[in-house]
Order: structure tokens, then C-alpha cells, then sequence
């Protein structure tokens, strides 16, 4: 055979290779809110290497993140997110509303598509002067100052309300005392910061408050950060928070091999390796038996759902949130 | 001798095109958006989400401090300019460049800024929240952003008239037997009248759009310190797209009113002057 011949084989042989190699090549965008930039690094760099090995194709996986809800919005208005790992699911039903997600998509993955959990926890300053150990404590004891974010703008501020309103009904309080109990407690806010991060600067940099009311995992990073200079206090009961995670039906069809590749990626977020990945970054994982592994990290305090104060978590916002809630009445000047 | 063109350049009909075209895309485009959002809404559902006790409030608080904000700027700006114009000192090209710095400066970093200041805690909020000055979470504080971002638009307009400005007519004025006073209300101050007023309202209007500087240092409780553009926050929050605009709208349709206004005067002050 002439030499020329088997050089052009070859070279086109060495190009179909390339073009093969290039088709399994999968980019996949996983769209999530602030704080878990980290553990979603950590959660990809272990997933990309284990599906190369196991299906051959070769993945990136770009992150993007901030505030949930405008996360949300940027999906809805046609951000090509392939996965949504939004803080909470109201953001994800909201995608959903808009057709990207298939009806029915809590069951696609186990336990509600729950691979981690999380709740609210309170930050108070070194020694705990004002001896905060429970919610009854925020509203009684003197002079107690409290950070919270604004729950009309901000998912940590709706479940540090719902958390609130939750530690009076769930423990046999009627609706009374506990628009009594958020009355007292919201009166106490200095500050309604629009978002987590705020509230985060107006207690830690600011300096102002006694106590922070925040997301159990951002909690463990703040206390972390001040070097002692702040103290994790665990209520006795808090809410459920619930952080879902979903394949985005409408994006990840337009192009070849980005359902297989969304789909299991989000599988192997409840695998052990990856349920390990999440309890290191102060998530509460979904597997039991790796939650009780990290027991001094997640202490067992009573977690209630959203069912326990509402149908769902629509019908809780509606109610205490939205225009017009209980929450809108607290601020009422009154006489009006 | 009717098709004679008067204009000494050529290409007015291509400028106005471009101008046409791009102040449609720039502008027009997105606020035509904004009003057919808007329209989505029924007559009842538009009113009830633009028209709550607590969303006047929190108008009446944007074009309220927006307002105040622009007038200390009047003063201020008016201030600033004559020291540019009128001395000579060392460091008075960093002053002047200086002055920009609030527009380069990302908004919400002034706001965290002011706000740590001012605290209790801060470098100023140390000394002044005991005297009962609280520079940070009151209506003070909003002030006193929008006073920071809007604080180039006047010294910047007011300038190149005042380097412009004769001084044979204070001369004159003077040798008139004029005080120094009457020089600069009759004969200064009114030929920056016009320049006063386009300052003023560019400051008012970067004042009622601000949000990223207001919302750090507000503490946003509603009724007392929450500004207009929290609200739509709010409504976007619940995914309201429709009620959130419905809000824009009206912030835009006072916006413009207002502008119309101040436009008005400032014909006005310009005939008034020759």
C-alpha cells in the first residue's frame, strides 16, 4: 500500500477519533443558590472521573449561584440550567409552573428528592450573655436584639419565620399566641436585611444584635470564621428546611446525552461517597446511618415539617408571607 | 427658494434616525415591556398591588428622600463647583477627580460602607449615636447615600458654566456699587439657574432608581425605611412578575411627571434669564 495512502487513513482515522471523542463530551449546568458553592465543587470533582470511567463520556460541570429565587427567575426566563438545586421548594415548583419541569417531579428521586436537608439554628455572641437557649428566650428575656433577614425577600428569612411561628403551634400553641409570639420577636428585628448575606454582615461585621437567626450550615461557617468570638445554639425544635433538587426536563432534552448525564448525577448525590461530601459541609445528609456518623456535628433537635403549620410550602407562604399574612399585619401601624 | 436648506451641517435626517432608533431600543423598548407586563394585570389587581397603605409609604419615602437628597446636593454641588472653578489649591486635580467617584464605585459598596460607619460600633456611629444621631438603619441614613451617588450630577453641570462665565459682569456689578451678595444673586446665580436645575434633576432621578446602596443601609422595616424598589424585590420573590412591574410602573410614571416638571422650569428660568 502506498505510504500516502495509509498517512491520509490514519489522519482521517485520528480525526473520526477526535469528532467520536467530542460527542461525549457533555457539559452540564447546575444552577444553585449561594452557600453551596463548595460543596458542589467537591460533590463534581468526585462524580466527573466515576461517569467518564463508567459510561465514557467526558463531563464538565459549570456551577452558577445566587439567591435562589433570582436563580430561579434567570431558569424561568432561559438560563439552561440542566439540574436545579434551589434552597427551597418554592423556587422549584415555581420553574416547574412554567413547564421546564415535569409535573410529579418530587417522586423522580428518592425521599422527595431530599439528598440533604437542612434547618435554622441561632448565632449568639461569645459566652451567650444574653442566655439565649430557646425561642421562648428571644422574646423574653431583655433587651434581646435579633438578625434576621426580610422573609418577603429572602428563603432564609421565610424559614426563620416559619421556624418561629412553628416552635409555638407544633408545640400545642394556638394561632394566637403564636401571631403574638412573631409579633414580639419581629419587633425586636433592628434590622430587615433584603437577603442571607446581609443579615450575615449586619450581625458578624456590624456588629449589631444578640443572636442570628441562620441556616445551620452557614451557621457552622460563621461560628467557624469568628474565631471564638461566636457561639452555635441549637433551639429545641426548628423547621425542616428542604433544599430539592431536580432534572430540568425542557433543557436537558435539546441536546444528545445531557438526561442520562443529569440523571445521574443527581443519583449519585444520594450515594455514600457523596452523602459524606454533604455532612463536611454542614448539610444534613439524607442517609441515616451517615446523619448519626456525624451526630456531633447535627445535633438530634426536633425538626417539624412545613405540613405540620401548612398544606405545603405554597400555602405557607400565602399565609404568612404574602400580601397581606401575618407577617404584613406585624408591621401595620396601628389604629389601621 | 423653499427647498433652500437652512442647517449649515448636512445629515439631519440620518442623526434623528439614530437618535429615533436608538433611544427605542435603549429605552422605549424595555419600558413598553414593562407597561404590557403590567397590563396583564386587571384594573382591580393592578390598584390593590400599587396601591396598599404600605406601598405609599414606601413611595412617598423614595421621592421624599430622593428629593431632600437632591436639594443638599443643589447646595453642596453648587459649592464644590465654585472652590473647582474659582481657586487655585495644591491637590485640586485629585478633588476634582474625586468627585466622579461615586459613579465608578458600585452602589452596594458605598451602602455596606456608609452603613459600618455609621453603626454604633463604626468609626463615626462611635461618636454620634450617643449625641442620638443615627446616620445607619433611618431614613437619615437613606438620605445621606443618595446624597453620595448623586453627588456629581450638580458639580459636573454647574462647572463648565461657571468656567464659562464672564467676569466683566461682576466687575460691572461692582463697580456699580454692588455688594458682594447682590453680585452673586443678581448676576451670577441666575445664569446658573438652568444648569442648577438639569443638576438637580439628574441627582433626583439616580436618587428614586437607587437600590443597591439604599437596601444595606435602610434596614428596610416597612412603613419606616422600606423604599419602592424593595417592594418589587418582594413581589419577584413570589414570582408576581405582573405585580412587580404594576410597582415600576407607577415609580415610572411619577419618575417622568416629575422630570416633565422640572424640564418645565428650566425652560422657564431661561427665558426668565434673557
Amino acid at each position: 500500500m502506498n505510504k500516502k495512502i495509509l498517512i491520509v487513513l490514519g489522519l482521517i482515522l485520528s480525526f473520526s477519533i477526535q469528532s467520536l471523542a467530542q460527542a461525549t463530551a457533555v457539559t452540564l449546568l447546575n444552577v444553585s443558590y449561594d452557600p453551596t458553592r463548595e460543596v458542589w465543587r467537591d460533590i463534581n470533582s468526585n462524580f466527573i472521573p466515576r461517569y467518564e470511567k463508567e459510561k465514557g463520556v467526558k463531563l464538565t460541570i459549570n456551577q452558577s449561584h445566587g439567591g435562589s429565587s433570582t436563580q430561579a427567575r434567570a431558569v424561568i426566563d432561559g438560563l439552561e440550567a440542566d439540574v436545579v438545586t434551589l434552597a427551597s421548594y418554592l423556587d422549584t415548583d415555581a420553574i416547574s409552573k412554567k413547564g421546564l419541569i415535569k409535573e410529579g417531579w418530587v417522586d423522580r428521586l428518592p425521599d422527595r428528592s431530599l439528598p440533604y436537608f437542612s434547618t435554622i439554628v441561632f448565632v449568639v455572641r461569645k459566652g451567650n450573655p444574653k442566655g439565649i437557649k430557646d425561642w421562648p428566650d428571644l422574646v423574653n428575656k431583655p433587651g434581646v436584639a435579633i438578625v434576621t433577614a426580610n422573609p418577603k425577600t429572602s428563603g432564609n428569612g421565610y424559614l426563620s419565620f416559619f421556624s418561629a411561628w412553628g416552635s409555638v403551634t407544633v408545640r400545642g400553641g394556638s394561632r394566637q399566641d403564636a401571631i403574638h409570639y412573631v409579633t414580639k420577636l419581629y419587633q425586636r428585628v433592628p434590622v430587615l436585611d433584603s437577603g442571607a448575606r446581609g443579615a450575615t454582615t449586619t450581625f458578624v461585621q456590624k456588629g449589631i444584635g444578640d443572636v442570628h437567626l441562620a441556616w445551620e450550615n452557614e451557621a457552622h461557617l460563621e461560628v467557624a470564621e469568628a474565631k471564638g468570638e461566636l457561639e452555635l445554639v441549637y433551639p429545641s425544635i426548628s423547621i425542616r428546611a428542604e433544599p430539592h433538587v431536580a432534572v430540568v426536563d425542557a433543557n436537558v432534552d435539546r441536546a444528545k446525552g445531557h438526561r442520562e448525564a443529569a440523571e445521574a448525577y443527581l443519583k449519585y448525590t444520594y450515594t455514600d461517597e457523596a452523602q459524606e461530601i454533604f455532612a463536611k459541609h454542614f448539610y444534613r445528609p439524607n442517609n441515616k446511618a451517615i446523619l448519626k456518623k456525624y451526630d456531633a456535628t447535627f445535633p438530634d433537635i426536633k425538626l417539624f415539617p412545613i405540613t405540620d403549620i401548612a398544606k405545603d410550602w405554597p400555602d405557607a407562604r400565602k399565609q404568612y408571607i404574602g400580601d397581606g399574612g401575618v407577617f404584613d399585619s406585624i408591621y401595620k401601624p396601628k389604629g389601621k | 427658494m423653499a427647498s433652500v436648506n437652512r442647517r449649515v451641517l448636512p445629515g439631519f435626517s440620518l442623526t434623528l434616525g439614530y437618535t429615533t432608533f436608538y433611544l427605542s431600543v435603549l429605552v422605549l423598548l424595555p419600558i413598553t415591556a414593562c407597561f404590557i407586563k403590567a397590563g396583564s394585570l386587571s384594573f382591580n389587581e393592578f390598584w390593590s398591588a400599587v396601591w396598599t397603605e404600605r406601598a405609599r409609604a414606601a413611595y412617598l419615602l423614595t421621592f421624599g428622600a430622593a428629593f431632600v437628597a437632591a436639594l443638599v446636593n443643589l447646595v453642596l454641588g453648587l459649592l464644590l463647583a465654585w472652590v473647582l472653578v474659582r481657586y487655585r489649591f495644591p491637590g485640586k486635580k485629585v478633588v476634582d477627580s474625586l468627585v466622579d467617584l461615586p459613579l465608578a464605585l458600585p452602589t452596594a459598596v458605598g451602602g455596606l460602607v456608609y452603613a459600618s460607619l455609621y453603626v454604633q460600633k463604626g468609626w463615626l456611629g462611635r461618636y454620634l449615636v450617643p449625641l442620638g444621631i443615627h446616620g445607619a438603619y433611618t431614613r437619615c441614613g437613606i438620605v445621606l447615600v443618595l446624597i453620595f451617588v448623586g453627588l456629581p450630577f450638580v458639580v459636573r453641570t454647574v462647572q463648565p458654566i461657571l468656567e464659562d462665565l464672564d467676569p466683566e459682569s461682576e466687575e460691572a456689578a461692582a463697580s456699580l456699587g454692588g455688594t458682594r451678595w447682590q453680585t452673586f444673586q443678581h448676576v451670577i446665580l441666575p445664569t446658573l439657574y438652568p444648569a442648577l436645575i438639569t443638576g438637580f434633576a439628574l441627582a433626583f432621578a439616580r436618587g428614586v432608581g437607587e437600590y443597591g446602596s439604599v437596601v444595606f443601609i435602610s434596614g428596610n422595616m416597612p412603613y419606616k425605611t422600606e423604599i419602592a424598589p424593595i417592594l418589587i424585590v418582594a413581589r419577584l420573590e413570589e414570582f408576581a412578575y405582573g405585580e412587580a412591574t404594576a410597582i415600576a410602573v407607577v415609580l415610572l410614571i411619577i419618575s417622568f411627571a416629575m422630570l416633565l416638571l422640572i424640564n418645565r422650569l428650566e425652560r422657564w428660568s431661561m427665558r426668565h434669564e434673557h
